[in-house]
């Protein structure tokens, strides 16, 4: 089923047309409201009244994560802080997070695309959808709720953790939905399983798994342990949150991009120049329709590809294929947005040195872990156990302060870290070893 | 009256200690005493040695972490009681062992004692107020 059934199979002309009306009125919103693209469009030496048609998207600025760190935290809204009705906000150390914005109508957008996201993930208003996403600051938790309630599905507003307490109420509720990371799905399963709970006798029948990358395997290995179909959400919290894209319960292949909202290109993130039809390259969105904050040409960072065949779900809105990386070094840990950069100045913080660190990535079970490794020079080193392991208990507490992840933090000797040609090598990502 | 002791990280994987025996019998030191704390992930050697300057350079070139800490060695008389005499002196004192270890004389009829102090100077203080023998620095690197 389609929720809404005009907008999402629009030919793809007239999607086309609607998406050059709502950029141009884009552009002159923000160069009029928003200081930074006054500036940036002077600076290209474009003005609103430019763009003519969609090819001419490539003559506009881009925007990067850091732009919004710059303008912390509410330098990028395009309206009187009056019309703000809620605010979000992705990790970050202590003043760096990256806050996003909403209207009212902000709001009310993101619900409509969930509760299409819903739909297209086949659930309808007589499911129970359990949202084990974080709710508060992550969009994650929130940007579901909406959704759900909007798509006019019973929602049970679980957030995360009480992993046993979910599994129970996953079972006496009988939800349809479950909602959630994929790896935290597979960390309920489990949980489930010694409970004596089999997920493949509960009424479940459609997991919504994001906010980290995963595998077709992996999620073949949830639809067969589980009983479920597993459904591929794409979004990031600097756009809108959930929703920006969803697979559909039809094809399973590529998240439906929610094209009337989003103008999604696909560039070489060396060159940044646009790639030709379907070639891979980094995801960069431009929000036409968001009165906040909206956002001209977000470079996403993620690799994909986009696909603008047919589908056999009558949609017309692009398909991107499974992210296949990133165009940075930033981290997904459990659904936490992790870059080195962030632990790099915590350690700073922690003993006002610059030890050499090195993070790695593990997947234990079904869960991706990041252990920090700190190389011991003589202004940490203690010769009692009790004060490197303070240091060590430190580290940890201030990452999981500010970046709301987990780490196991290890001391190592010095050179213990491999530097490859003199720089040390700060990720060691062994994620696809380890299976 | 204190001595110094060197300390050395370890992460807590095999060879590490035969590589600090080795770097150390190559530089031509002697080890006098010694004692390992260690945790699952990593260790901390505590070393008493003949030469500890010579021994730090030669381990920091080798690339290992290295602190220098003051210690105390005290005689301890070899007999039922010996040790509980000092440590019951030093408790009634309020001076805390943040560790100790030990090693017996080979000549005499005494074991000697290294502690580390939370308060190194005041426990000195007492110690020698109350007769009891500390082995100086010098004297106990060659031992």
């Amino acid at each position: 089923m389609i929720f809404d059934m005009d907008i999402e199979t629009l030919p793809r002309e007239e999607l086309e047309a609607l998406q050059l009306k709502r950029l141009q009125s884009l552009c002159e919103r923000v160069y009029a409201n928003v200081a930074f693209y006054r500036r940036a469009f002077d600076e290209a030496g474009i003005k609103p009244g430019d763009v003519k048609s969609l090819a001419d998207l490539r003559y506009l600025p881009f925007t990067e994560k850091q732009d919004m760190r710059n303008h912390y935290p509410f330098g990028l809204f395009a309206v009187p802080k009056d019309n703000v009705v809620r605010i979000h906000a992705s990790s970050g150390t202590t003043g760096r997070a990256t806050v996003v914005g909403y209207t009212q109508r902000d709001v009310n957008n993101w619900a409509t695309m969930m509760a299409r996201s819903f739909m297209a993930a086949g659930a309808s208003r007589r499911d129970i959808i359990h949202v084990a996403y974080g709710y508060g600051l992550f969009t994650g938790g929130l940007g579901a709720h909406y959704g759900a309630e909007r798509l006019g599905a019973t929602t049970i507003p679980m957030s995360g953790g009480s992993t046993r307490r979910q599994v129970m109420l996953l079972r006496d509720f009988g939800a349809t939905v479950l909602c959630c990371t994929p790896s935290y799905s597979l960390v309920l399963y489990e949980a489930a399983l010694e409970s004596g709970i089999d997920f493949k006798e509960l009424p479940l029948r459609v997991g919504v798994f994001g906010a980290e990358p995963w595998t077709d395997e992996m999620r073949r290995d949830i639809e067969q342990k589980m009983g479920i179909k597993a459904i591929d959400i794409y979004g990031l919290s600097e756009i809108m949150g959930p929703g920006v894209g969803i697979e559909c319960i039809e094809a399973q292949n590529g998240a439906h991009l929610q094209e009337d909202h989003f103008l999604c290109e696909v560039i070489d993130p060396v060159t940044k120049e646009p790639v030709g039809p379907g070639e891979a390259g980094e995801l960069v969105i431009t929000t036409l329709t968001k009165e906040a904050q909206p956002l001209i040409r977000y470079r996403t960072r993620d690799i994909t590809r986009l696909v603008k065949t047919p589908c056999k779900c009558g949609r017309t809105f692009a398909r991107m294929q499974r992210v296949q990386g990133r165009s940075d070094d930033m981290l997904i840990i459990r659904g936490v947005n992790v870059f080195p950069s962030q632990i790099e100045s915590i350690l700073l913080e922690t003993e006002g040195l610059t030890p050499h660190y090195q993070l790695v990535v593990r997947r234990e079970g079904n869960l991706d872990t990041l252990s920090v490794q700190v190389e011991v020079d003589e202004k940490i080193f203690s010769d009692e156990i009790k004060g490197l392991q303070r240091l060590e208990n430190k580290i940890q507490k201030n990452i999981k302060e500010f970046l709301g992840v987990t780490t196991q933090v290890k001391l190592v000797e010095p050179r213990g870290i491999q530097r490859s040609e003199g720089k040390a090598k700060r990720i060691l990502d062994l994620r696809n070893e380890c299976k | 009256m204190k001595a110094e002791q060197i300390s050395i990280f370890l992460e807590n994987r095999a060879g590490r200690l035969e590589e600090v025996t080795r770097v150390l019998a190559e530089a031509g030191i002697s080890i006098r005493a010694l004692s390992l704390a260690d945790t699952s992930d990593f260790g901390i050697l505590r070393l008493i040695v003949s030469d500890h300057e010579k021994a730090k350079v030669a381990l920091k070139e080798n690339g290992f972490t290295v602190g220098r800490n003051a210690v105390v060695a005290v005689e301890v008389s070899d007999k039922p009681g010996g040790l509980h005499a000092i440590l019951s002196l030093l408790c009634s004192g309020g001076v805390n062992v943040e560790y100790m270890y030990a090693f017996v004389h080979q000549c005499e009829r005494s074991a000697v004692i290294i502690f580390r102090f939370d308060r190194t100077d005041q426990a000195i203080e007492l110690l020698q107020k109350n007769n009891i023998t500390i082995i100086p620095g010098d004297k106990l690197y060659s031992i």
